[in-house]
C-alpha cells in the first residue's frame, strides 16, 4: 500500500514537472523565434543562432526573476 | 467518482493522496501564474535583441511588472465592488 501511494505520488510529480517543462520550452521557442528569425529564409545563419542562444538564457533567467518576486509577494501577502 | 476511488486503496491513503494533489494542483497554478507573468512582463521589458546579460533596466522592469501586474489585479477587484455596492445602493449587500 505504501509502494503503492509513492509510486502515484512520484507519478503525479514527474508528470507535473514534465508539464511544466513542456510548457516553458514552447514559450521560449514562440519568443525567441519572434526576437531573432525576423525574415526566416532557407536556413538560420549564425547571428539568429546566436541571438537564439542568447534569447534563451534571457528567458530563463526573466523566468527566474518572475518567479522570486512572484513567490515572496505571496508570501508577504499569502495571497493565492 | 474521486480521482483516487478507482485505485483500491484503503480510505487513510486515500485521504493522503487527496490532500497530496490538492497541494500539488495549488503549486502547478502558482507555477501557471509564473508562466504567464513571464510571457507578459518579457514583452513589457526586453523590448531590443537579446544579449549576453539584462541591463538593470530590465531587471527592474521585470520584477516591477509582476508586482503591478497584481496591483492592477486588486485594484479593479476593489474597483467592480464599488460599482456593485453603488448600484445595489446603500444599506443592501
Amino acid at each position: 500500500m505504501q509502494a503503492r501511494k509513492e509510486a502515484i505520488m512520484n507519478q503525479v510529480r514527474s508528470e507535473l514537472a514534465l508539464s511544466n517543462a513542456q510548457e516553458l520550452i514552447n514559450k521560449i521557442n514562440e519568443k525567441c523565434f519572434t526576437k531573432c528569425v525576423t525574415k526566416p529564409s532557407t536556413s538560420l545563419s549564425g547571428s539568429e543562432e546566436t541571438c537564439l542562444s542568447r534569447c534563451l538564457d534571457r528567458y530563463m533567467e526573466a523566468f527566474n526573476i518572475v518567479s522570486k518576486t512572484y513567490t515572496s509577494r505571496l508570501s508577504r501577502e499569502r495571497l493565492e | 467518482m474521486s480521482a483516487t476511488e478507482n485505485l483500491k486503496l484503503d480510505e487513510a491513503t486515500q485521504k493522503e493522496l487527496a490532500t497530496f494533489l490538492e497541494r500539488e494542483q495549488a503549486q502547478a497554478r502558482v507555477q501557471q501564474s509564473i508562466h504567464t507573468f513571464t510571457s507578459l512582463c518579457w514583452d513589457k521589458c526586453i523590448t531590443g535583441t537579446p544579449s549576453t546579460r539584462f541591463s538593470r533596466g530590465e531587471e527592474s522592469c521585470l520584477s516591477s511588472c509582476v508586482e503591478r501586474f497584481l496591483d492592477t489585479s486588486i485594484f479593479l477587484v476593489k474597483r467592480i465592488e464599488q460599482q456593485r455596492e453603488s448600484m445595489m445602493g446603500p444599506g443592501s449587500s
